[in-house]
């Protein structure tokens, strides 16, 4: 025999010779630690089956009996079997708009002078760290920064506790999340594309227009779309601000007493709300207005994600 | 020279004054969005403290470590919400930590791709999910059905452990996500060179991988408590004592954390209207969470860069 085979380590065969290299026994510890970890990863998975599952029960008696009447009836602490969440959800509404109108140019602004006007500058540096904090800042904090400024301080123009002034709020609180993700978006862009404009004799600001912003569009809708289910399901703020935890005794107010008098909720508020009442009848109530918020703010999400992988470029 | 010639003048490469005007006013525009941002973070600071210093110089110093927070009979006792949110906080890192560090580590360094690709989205969803919602879960679920049933002798309805627990939910997707990224961040020529000296894959990922990206992970913890501690809602809902609280240590009593109690003089058509002082002493707390979340928001946001700029 002249060639040197495994044969001369004593092995039979090649997987012989694997056993030898890795030991007799196959990894046990390693697999011990793949289980463990993936145990941790089902245990969270089964806690969200277990919030929509519970949600589902608790919510039953409202899903099965009157789910029409409940999205249509108003607040009312008072009473579980008439309650409902219709100005909840319409404040919700109102609420999203104002911070789609206010947030979004602002923090695509933002972005936009962080990304293609900033450069490495020291004032670059300074917002780019202070937006990274504002992300971290407490939602309540936020909610005393309305009360003082936009209830107290520019009570004249918001009319005080308004839904103009629980809309301000929520617009702060979302504004560097609209400002990171499209930061993010607007780096995606590859340098080309803007060499291309400003090669042919474009000005920065058209260059932005027309090739930076359109080639980035999918990933700021993304994140806009992300802002907006953040500021729908935020409660401390507009508490803060204002929003009527109790019954809104004047039941369907016009979008216009909303604005000028105040008196408005929205669906986290109106869940505040319900939570704090006894007995299990509210328990539905707050179950279902929970389900339906859930829905609603996973619903907004999953659009985010569906537009992430559609409009999805690989440069 | 002129055009007529076919050349060019140096003045026909200027820009119309029209182009370069709006090109000036969109710059300016930009500008001013992005100073806005700081005018925020000066506000918040300015006017948290002013308030906060009034209170702090008006309020009678005995009041601020006595013996529960009662606002409204003007006892401020800041001990008992500080201690309280640390015990929040603390309960959330015990649930958050562990599941947190093993989803990123299993989806980083485990999964398959394709696994990867369904679970991820999955994990975000937990990240949206309404803190309210959590509220409403704690205390028809988890403070029911859990904390009851495995601790003897806890019974009460609300109680600061249940809603320990369900901050700790919210905090899972925040550690997972950013211990994830710090892990993917360390390259494949490190596991490779691991790998290649016959190390097998929990040495590499233990020994190799998770060293190497150690600032990201601390990071990630950091990022954790500071989002525990600013939670406000599940806490509001679920820890009980509305109004005040006298000081505890018991997890399985009802207690009040800094944000609940803002929170509870802050809402309502019954804004602390009237004494001056229980109204400042909103700001106050409100000043005391701003400085401690800012300060671990700073040291979480270094360490992340550090793992950025180090691959």
């Amino acid at each position: 025999m002249g060639l040197a085979t495994p044969s001369r380590f004593g092995a039979q065969s090649a997987s012989d010779l694997t056993e030898r290299l890795t030991g007799s026994s196959r990894d046990i510890k390693g697999r011990a630690v793949e289980w463990t970890l993936l145990s941790a990863l089902l245990l969270t998975l089964l806690i969200l089956v277990a919030l929509v599952v519970n949600l589902v029960d608790r919510a039953w008696p409202i899903l099965s009996g009157r789910l029409g009447d409940f999205l249509s009836s108003g607040i009312d602490a008072s009473n579980a079997a008439d309650a409902g969440v219709w100005q909840a959800i319409r404040g919700t509404l109102i609420l999203a708009i104002i911070v789609a109108i206010v947030a979004f140019p602002l923090g695509i602004a933002c972005a936009v002078y962080l990304e293609e006007y900033a450069g490495r500058s020291r004032v670059a540096r300074l917002i780019r760290i202070n937006v990274r904090n504002l992300a971290g800042v407490p939602s309540i904090v936020y909610g005393i920064l309305g009360l003082t400024i936009f209830v107290k301080f520019a009570g004249g123009i918001t009319g005080g506790r308004t839904v103009i002034s629980g809309g301000l709020a929520l617009s702060v609180l979302v504004l560097p999340v609209v400002i990171i993700t499209t930061s993010e978006a607007l780096r995606a862009v590859p340098r080309s594309i803007r060499e291309g404009a400003l090669g042919v004799g474009a000005t920065q600001w058209e260059t932005v227009r027309s090739h930076v912003l359109p080639s980035a569009a999918p990933g700021i809708l993304t994140g806009t779309v992300l802002a907006l289910s953040r500021a729908a399901g935020e409660a401390a703020p507009i508490l803060l601000v204002g929003a009527v935890t109790g019954l809104l005794r004047t039941g369907n107010q016009s979008l216009w007493t909303q604005i000028t008098e105040g008196g408005f909720t929205s669906m986290p508020v109106a869940i505040f709300s319900y939570a704090r009442q006894t007995g299990a009848d509210f328990q539905a109530v707050t179950g279902a207005a929970s389900l339906i918020l859930l829905v609603l703010v996973i619903l907004i999400n999953g659009l985010a994600i569906w537009l992430r992988n559609r409009f999805e470029r690989n440069w | 020279m002129t055009s007529a010639t076919g050349q060019w003048k140096v003045g026909d490469l200027r820009l119309s004054s029209g182009r370069r005007r709006s090109d000036q006013r969109m710059r300016a525009l930009f500008t001013t969005a992005a100073l806005t941002t700081l005018l925020i973070t000066l506000l918040i600071i300015f006017i948290l403290f002013r308030d906060a210093w009034t209170f702090f110089v008006d309020v009678p110093k005995g009041d601020l470590w006595n013996i529960g927070w009662f606002p409204r009979r003007g006892i401020f006792d800041v001990k008992t919400l500080i201690v309280g949110s640390f015990m929040v906080t603390g309960i959330a890192m015990l649930i958050a930590v562990p599941l947190g560090l093993g989803v990123a580590i299993y989806l980083s360094e485990f999964a398959k791709p394709g696994v990867r690709k369904v679970l991820k989205p999955i994990i975000e969803v937990l990240a949206g999910i309404p803190s309210v919602v959590l509220g409403y879960f704690a205390i028809s679920f988890i403070n029911p059905s859990i904390v009851t049933n495995l601790i003897g002798g806890a019974n009460k309805a609300f109680n600061i452990a249940s809603a320990g627990v369900a901050v700790g939910i919210l905090t899972i997707p925040i550690i997972a996500s950013v211990t994830e990224d710090a892990l993917r961040a360390v390259p494949l020529a490190l596991r490779e060179a691991s790998y290649g000296l016959g190390a097998r894959r929990v040495p590499t990922v233990f020994r190799v991988v998770l060293p190497a990206s150690i600032s990201g992970v601390v990071a990630a913890l950091i990022l954790g408590v500071s989002r525990a501690i600013g939670e406000t809602m599940v806490v509001a809902i679920a820890a009980g004592a509305v109004g005040g609280g006298l000081f505890s240590t018991d997890a399985f009593q009802p207690g009040q954390t800094m944000t609940a109690a803002m929170a509870a003089l802050g809402f309502g058509s019954d804004q602390v209207a009237g004494d001056g002082l229980a109204f400042q002493s909103l700001f106050f707390i409100g000043f005391l969470l701003f400085v401690i979340t800012l300060l671990l928001n700073l040291a979480g946001d270094r360490l992340v860069r550090r793992v950025r700029e180090e691959y």
